[in-house]
């Protein structure tokens, strides 16, 4: 049995602890496009802080690998996928051929059409270790940044670099930061926050036409960078599998066990559309954890074992400058905001059911208690509603259910 | 595998167990020194409310939430005890966001810290079973 | 009023150099002693509140706290001593009769501490119990005054219903009300495991206990509180009590505050009535009222346990003594004066009764005397404090003894004597749930085991050292035993000698 995984990030690393669990004999090959053993991309703007290095931002370290007797093909991109053969082929020419196959082939940045990007000397995105090392390399103390984007990348991209350099902009389309993520008034407390730690924003905006350093907005701004980074999103790298006859629509489609619309091909993380949890829809959602999760649900079923994922949802958990936040769910139903001493907190109730959760500053504390209520689908009734919106804690459950928990086996 | 489990039927609230596994893990021999005048973050919590009380901390659990969101891999499970590798931790909250018992906390140094069953430091059993004086908290195979 | 004579009796002595401010002092005194001042950081104590029951220290997990006799004195006064003026000011206040709880701290002449053990040299040998057998196990019950055997030779074993434990030691009366549901369950555990007794007291037996039965003495007291057949069926055997060594003559009263659900069905009496026990038994007024009590308690158990009549220490104790030897009760359990109480008036806990060696003493030999010792077991109890106490016991004339204090303490208890106040510290004299949690009966049934076991060996050791490897051999082995800064009068009543004769 030949396992392949074309990707070498979180999916495919779950793919292969999943794998390892049921069959330690098999062969293993993982083709990576970057030139690097697997790191965790998000941490690549705590790189530019400073507050890891490229040695601690590996994933797993090398013994990973030997231990779990996988080959790792770094710097090495997949070409196509021949379906009929099973097999892999390389840019390089190289055949790999597979019994089981894991597409983990990610995201790439969307880079919008701008009249003048061509003019413009240095201009980045911000999503692989590559490109942040070249960001970096840029940086000045009299750097002007200007962000295209006020997303969680281009946010976090900001907040790397903000002591490194003299100014940094930020322009965003939506009329508020993390649009896709906050609900108004927690964005608005971010966006405070992150101004008052030297962060300009333009808001409601983008940029008509740049030349080499300077950007004309529609609003008539006129911002003069000296660096430009582009993150204003990411499309899942569908197009091995589209070419490859699965059936993709904005990412890989798969079921709850990770498989495609073709026998032995699965997918896992970025690149997948699955179903999410509470709106029962086909959606991307390109988060780490369920990247994870989804990698480990394909896994197992490639190594022969039943797993199936059926508690995706969007997760975020994140601090800017200080200020941390993590976000479960949708942001529909019943809207509940809570008063809280140095925090913010709403939660959505639908049906009986918590569906979604916005938290930041102190209410973020044993936040996990809400996620899993949220995805276990707990009947609301069954808990201490009022205590559990006061606070997250186990003694809102009724008392069987807490010797359940916390009694028995695990 | 020996996990910490509480008896909310004899947990009197006391909050013994939070100070001595503060003190167990602070890496100082004196408890004076170690406690006094500093503030405490033990990786046991209690909860009370009214007449109930009972401490909570990490299941350990056999699929561990935490280890699948930690984005920097720094969670780990060692023989089934999950550990955190304090070095490799950017303080992202994931994994507090993914705790299902909330047995995650930042340290008073900032990363995060969990129980770990006292695994990692001087202790030859866990500080918590150790210092409750109802025998509440007990350390068994269940 | 604004005029307080009553000067606290103890102070709180913290250290505050070594307190971390971890507020369990606060968190577990019932009696709201410590408190955090969050504006200065730190913790102070009311020690008007406190009763010197020494939770908050045993607690404290960096010794930052000691109570202390307060040193504010009166003038020096070998009779007008501070507790005497002191009950005056109380009793003018309220008018009250004065309460007190466990045995009397007064300064009365304890005689274990002036009676000393002989051993074995030269002359025979001493036995080493750790290599020879040492039989600590007796049987409590009326025992045959001569051996018959039928017409093949054969022993006839006509012997009634024998009370049989492993240790000579059992645990004494204290009734569900005066003490906790985990408290008696400690007990009961305990009881099973160690292959002695624990008794009821007059509370009745709780149905969680009736599958300790085989360990159960269960008691049929004044108020009859629970008494049913199943109940008298239940245990082990029957105790009737007619005194108790702490408050001779008078009766009992827990108040209808302590009488919440389980305690009224246990008694069978309305929830929050006053449960009060009248002195005598108001069937009882002549011993030969006894002997229908004791006979009508044989009926209802068809003649199947055996029945134990308990009575306070006073001053015709062996008088008493004989008449119930001849009542038909097997057992006779004598309580002295140092005996302990949930409740009493101070006066009558102070002031009445007589010490339970002397009346032992005396029992045991007026029995002798006239010929029926053999009739009835004798189990005392009054303070029996340590190994050493049980040796003298049983040299001085007794089958077993009884503890109660010293389990209560095994269990936690600090001796504050506040009982009445039903806010026990320790979970042991109080209902109040959040206080009975404290005392976890696993926690607690270990303690009792462990030191029954551990004065077991100590008397094996005892035994062994005096050559006698049997408790039947030590019963009334006066020979074994001497007096020491005792008067004539004394050594006679307790039948030895002085040390050195």
């Amino acid at each position: 049995m030949h396992y392949v995984m074309i990707g070498n990030s979180i999916a495919s690393t779950a793919c292969i602890e999943a794998i390892r669990t049921l069959d330690r004999e098999s062969r293993i090959t993982v083709i990576g496009e970057e030139n690097h053993l697997c790191y965790s991309r998000p941490l690549i703007s705590y790189l530019l802080q400073g507050k890891t290095d490229e040695n601690r931002m590996t994933y797993r370290n090398q013994a990973f690998y030997e231990e779990n007797k996988v080959t790792v093909l770094q710097g090495s991109c997949a070409a196509s996928i021949d379906k009929a053969s099973k097999t892999v082929v390389l840019e390089s020419g190289m055949s790999i051929a597979y019994d089981k196959l894991l597409l983990a082939t990610g995201s790439s940045p969307f880079i919008p059409p701008i009249k003048g990007l061509g003019e413009v000397k240095n201009w980045f995105t911000f999503l692989t270790l590559d490109e942040a090392k070249r960001l970096q390399s840029h940086l000045r103390p009299d750097s002007r940044v200007l962000i295209l984007g006020a997303g969680l990348i281009g946010l976090k991209c900001a907040e790397g670099i903000l002591d490194k350099v003299h100014s940094v902009s930020v322009v965003d389309m939506a009329s508020r930061v993390l649009p896709s993520v906050l609900d108004e008034q927690c964005s608005l407390l971010v966006r405070e926050h992150l101004q008052s730690q030297g962060l300009r924003f333009y808001l409601g905006d983008s940029i008509r036409e740049c030349t080499a350093n300077e950007a004309l907005l529609e609003s008539g701004h006129v911002i003069g960078f000296d660096l430009l980074v582009i993150a204003v999103g990411v499309r899942a790298n569908t197009k091995l599998a589209k070419e490859a006859g699965l059936q993709t629509n904005r990412g890989i489609l798969i079921d709850e066990g990770g498989r495609t619309s073709e026998p032995d091909m699965y997918a896992a993380g970025d690149c997948t559309e699955g179903t999410e949890m509470i709106g029962g829809q086909k959606a991307v959602l390109a988060l780490l954890p369920n990247a994870y999760l989804q990698g480990e649900t394909a896994g197992t079923n490639m190594a022969g074992g039943e797993a199936s994922f059926t508690k995706a949802v969007a997760m975020n958990s994140l601090s800017l400058c200080g200020l941390h936040l993590i976000t479960v769910g949708r942001y529909e139903g019943e809207s509940h905001l809570i008063a809280c001493k140095n925090g913010y907190k709403r939660l959505f109730v639908k049906d009986n059911h918590l569906v979604g959760c916005i938290l930041s500053g102190d209410a973020i504390h044993r936040a996990g208690i809400y996620t899993s209520i949220l995805r276990n689908q707990v009947d609301l009734d069954s808990l201490d509603f009022d205590l559990i919106c006061e606070e997250p804690l186990l003694m809102a459950f009724a008392k069987t259910v807490r010797q359940q928990h916390l009694g028995g086996p695990v | 595998m020996k996990r910490i489990y509480v008896n909310e039927m004899w947990c009197l609230g006391c909050h013994l167990c939070e100070y001595y596994c503060a003190y167990a893990n602070s890496g100082i021999k004196d408890m004076v020194k170690a406690l006094k005048d500093k503030q405490i973050r033990s990786r046991i919590t209690v909860e009370q409310k009214g007449t109930i009380s009972f401490a909570v901390n990490c299941r350990h659990c056999t699929e561990p939430l935490c280890v699948k969101s930690c984005i920097a891999g720094a969670i780990t499970s060692k023989d089934g005890v999950i550990v955190i590798d304090q070095s490799r931790c950017v303080l992202c909250y994931s994994c507090i966001m993914a705790c299902p018992y909330g047995a995650l906390m930042p340290s008073t140094e900032g990363v995060m810290q969990k129980c770990e069953l006292c695994t990692t430091n001087s202790q030859e059993q866990p500080a918590c079973i150790q210092g409750c004086p109802n025998k509440a908290i007990v350390f068994e195979e269940r | 009023m604004g005029i307080n004579y009553l000067y606290p009796p103890f102070e709180i002595i913290r250290n505050q150099d070594r307190c971390i401010t971890c507020r369990v002092c606060e968190r577990q005194c019932a009696n709201l002693v410590h408190h955090y001042d969050a504006e200065k950081g730190r913790m102070t104590a009311d020690e008007s509140l406190c009763v010197n029951c020494h939770r908050c220290v045993s607690l404290c997990p960096t010794r930052a706290l000691k109570i202390v006799k307060t040193d504010h004195t009166f003038k020096e006064n070998a009779n007008w001593k501070t507790e005497v003026i002191e009950d005056i000011y109380r009793q003018a206040q309220t008018g009250g009769v004065l309460l007190a709880s466990m045995g009397t701290p007064k300064d009365y002449p304890v005689y274990w501490d002036k009676i000393l053990i002989n051993a074995s040299q030269v002359t025979n040998p001493s036995i080493d119990p750790l290599r020879e057998p040492m039989e600590t196990r007796t049987y409590l019950g009326k025992k045959n005054s001569k051996i018959e055997r039928d017409s093949e030779g054969r022993i006839i074993t006509n012997t009634t219903g024998q009370l049989k434990m492993d240790i000579p030691i059992m645990f004494s009366a204290m009734s569900y009300g005066s003490i906790s549901y985990n408290a008696h369950k400690s007990l009961a555990i305990a009881a099973s495991e160690l292959g002695t007794f624990y008794n009821t007291g007059e509370g009745g037996l709780h149905k969680d206990f009736y599958h300790y039965g085989k360990h159960t003495i269960v008691q049929v007291a004044s108020g009859r509180f629970g008494v049913h057949p199943d109940y008298l069926n239940a245990g082990a055997a029957i105790e009737i009590k007619m005194g108790q060594g702490a408050k001779p003559g008078i009766g009992g009263h827990l108040p209808g505050s302590k009488i919440g659900e389980d305690i009224s069905a246990t008694r069978m009496i309305p929830l929050h009535a006053d449960a009060i026990s009248p002195a005598p038994h108001h069937d009882i007024y002549s011993i030969e009222d006894l002997r229908q009590l004791v006979y009508a308690l044989k009926e209802a158990t068809r003649y199947t346990k055996p029945i134990i009549v308990k009575v306070a220490a006073v001053h015709n104790i062996s008088a008493i003594a004989s008449g119930i030897a001849r009542s038909g009760a097997d057992i006779i359990a004598i309580d002295g004066f140092r005996g302990g109480t949930g409740a009493a008036p101070l006066r009558i806990r102070d002031n009445v009764g007589i010490p339970i060696e002397l009346a032992l003493a005396s029992v045991d030999q007026r029995l002798r005397q006239e010929g029926i010792r053999g009739n009835v077991s004798l189990v005392v109890g009054g303070s029996i404090r340590s190994s050493s106490d049980v040796i003298k016991a049983i040299a001085l004339g007794a089958d077993a003894v009884y503890i109660a204090t010293s389990a209560l303490v095994a269990l936690g208890c600090h001796l504050c004597r506040t009982c009445h106040s039903g806010k026990c510290n320790w979970g042991i004299a109080t209902q109040n749930p959040e206080l009975v949690k404290r005392l976890n009966p696993d926690v607690g049934s270990q303690h009792l085991v462990n030191l029954i076991t551990a004065w077991n060996h100590e008397i094996k050791e005892m035994m062994g050292g005096m050559g006698i490897n049997s408790i039947e051999a030590l019963r009334g082995n006066r020979l074994m035993l001497r007096g020491i800064g005792l008067n004539e009068t004394e050594l006679k009543i307790l039948g030895i000698s002085h040390a050195g004769q």
